[in-house]
C-alpha cells in the first residue's frame, strides 16, 4: 500500500476510535491497538508505541474541559501517580523484554476484561465509608459541586489498596501502551470509595503523567515510529476532542454495548493470534 | 462545617487548588496543541517527501531515540528531516505532563505544602527517570 493511503486510513481508523473511546469512556487505545495490529498488520511494538502517544494527547487535551467541571481532586491524583509511574517504568521494561506473542496474549485478556467492566460500570450512590484517619492526614479529603450550589464532602478509603491497584494499572499502561483508565477508575470508584465523576476526572490527568513514565523508554527502544505515529496521535486527539463535545448529546447505552462487543471479538482474535504466533 | 470537615486546614487552601488545577488544565491544552500543530507540520513534509513509497510497518526496525544523546535529534532538524520534527512535536507531548507536575511542585511550594511537594517531586523523578535512563 502506498504510504500516503496508509497514512490516510490509518488516521481514520485513529479518528473513529478516539472518538468511540470518548462516546464510551473506555479510552482510544483499547480499540486502536487491536487495528493497527490485526487490520493494518502493523508490528503490536510500533502500534503500543503510537497509541501511547495518543494517550497523552488526549488525556492532556481533556484536562480544560475537566477541571472546569470542579470534580478532579489534584492531591489524589498526584499522591497515586508515585505508584503509576514507578508501575508504568516497570511495564516499559517488561515490555521490552517480553515476547511480542505474550504482549498480544496480555492484551486480549486485559480488551475481554475491559469488555466486561463496561457492562457492569455503573456509577454507585455515594456511601458514607468508615472514616480512614489517612485520608484527612494525606490531605486527600474533599468536595464536589452538587448540582444545587453546594458542596458534597468526600473521603477516602483503603489508600493502600487502592495505591497497590494504582501500580497494577501504572503496569499495564507501560506495558501495552493503553491509558488502563477503567483500572485507574475501578481503584478510585470501587476500592478507595471515591465518588465516581471525582474518580474519572482524576483518571484522565493520571493517565498522561503514566504514559509520559514509559515514553522515554519507548523512544529509546524504537517504538515510537514518526511516521505512524503523527496520523495516529492526530486521528485520535480529533476524534476524543469531537467525541467529548458529541458526549453531551448522544445517548450512548446502545453504543457501549456495541463497543463492549467488539472489544470483546477484538480480544479473543488478538488472543489466538498471539498463541498461534500470527502477531 | 461541611466544608471544614473536608479540609482539615480551612482557609485559602482550596481556593488554591482550584487556581491551581485551572491553571494546569491551561498548560496543558496549550502544550497538546502546540505539540500537535509540530507533528501536523512534521507529517506533511514526511508525506511530501515519501507519498509514493510503500507503507512498511510490517516488520520491527527500531528507530531507536535516546534522549541522552539529543545531538541526532537536532542534526536531524537542522537538515530539515521529516522525522526529526515529528519527533520534536512527540517531545514537546511528553513535557506536557511533566509540566503539569513541575508546576504541581511550585504550586504546593507556594502553599507551603511540604508532603505535597515531596510527594509531587517524587513523581517527577521517576519520570525524569523514565525519560533519561532509557530501555
Amino acid at each position: 500500500m502506498p504510504l500516503l493511503t496508509f497514512t490516510s486510513l490509518v488516521f481514520l481508523g485513529s479518528f473513529l476510535a478516539g472518538l468511540l473511546g470518548a462516546l464510551t469512556g473506555l479510552g482510544g487505545g483499547v480499540v486502536l491497538i487491536p487495528l493497527l495490529t490485526l487490520l493494518f498488520h502493523v508490528d503490536l511494538r510500533y502500534a503500543i508505541g503510537a497509541s501511547l502517544v495518543s494517550v497523552i494527547a488526549t488525556s492532556s487535551g481533556a484536562a480544560d474541559a475537566y477541571v472546569r467541571e470542579g470534580f478532579s481532586n489534584m492531591r489524589i491524583g498526584m499522591f497515586l501517580e508515585v505508584a503509576t509511574t514507578v508501575g508504568a517504568v516497570f511495564g516499559a521494561y517488561l515490555a521490552t523484554r517480553a515476547p511480542t506473542r505474550a504482549l498480544a496474549v496480555v492484551f486480549g485478556v486485559v480488551l475481554i476484561y475491559s469488555a466486561w467492566l463496561s457492562r457492569t460500570q455503573n456509577p454507585h450512590p455515594v456511601e458514607q465509608a468508615a472514616v480512614n484517619p489517612w485520608s484527612d492526614k494525606l490531605r486527600m479529603s474533599g468536595s464536589f459541586p452538587d448540582g444545587n450550589g453546594g458542596r458534597q464532602s468526600y473521603r477516602v478509603d483503603r489508600i493502600s489498596w487502592g495505591f497497590a491497584a494504582m501500580f497494577g494499572a501504572g503496569t499495564l499502561s507501560g506495558l501495552l501502551g493503553i491509558g488502563s483508565g477503567a483500572v485507574k477508575v475501578l481503584a478510585m470508584d470501587k476500592i478507595m470509595r471515591i465518588p465516581f465523576k471525582v474518580s474519572t476526572t482524576t483518571s484522565n490527568f493520571m493517565i498522561g503523567v503514566t504514559a509520559a513514565a514509559s515514553a522515554g523508554i519507548y523512544l529509546a527502544r524504537g517504538y515510537i515510529d514518526p511516521g505512524l505515529s503523527f496520523p495516529v496521535m492526530l486521528g485520535v486527539l480529533a476524534g476524543s476532542l469531537l467525541g467529548a463535545k458529541l458526549l453531551v448529546q448522544t445517548h450512548v447505552t446502545l453504543l457501549r454495548t456495541i463497543f463492549a462487543l467488539v472489544i470483546l471479538a477484538l480480544g479473543v482474535e488478538m488472543i489466538v493470534n498471539g498463541w498461534l504466533g500470527k502477531v | 462545617m461541611e466544608r471544614n470537615q473536608a479540609n482539615p486546614e480551612p482557609g485559602a487552601n482550596n481556593f488554591n487548588d482550584a487556581r491551581m488545577e485551572a491553571i494546569m488544565g491551561r498548560l496543558l491544552q496549550v502544550g497538546v496543541l502546540l505539540a500537535a500543530s509540530v507533528v501536523l507540520a512534521g507529517g506533511a513534509m514526511f508525506l511530501r517527501a515519501q507519498a509514493g513509497d510503500p507503507a512498511s510497518y510490517r516488520t520491527f526496525v527500531a528507530h531507536r531515540l535516546e534522549l541522552r544523546h539529543p545531538a541526532s535529534l537536532l542534526g536531524g532538524l537542522l537538515r530539515g528531516d521529516a522525522s526529526s520534527v515529528i519527533e520534536l512535536g512527540i517531545l514537546l507531548l511528553i513535557a506536557t505532563p511533566i509540566c503539569r507536575v513541575i508546576f504541581a511542585v511550585v504550586g504546593f511550594a507556594i502553599e507551603r505544602d511540604r508532603l505535597y511537594v515531596a510527594i509531587s517531586l517524587t513523581v517527577l523523578a521517576v519520570l525524569l527517570f523514565g525519560m533519561l535512563r532509557g530501555g
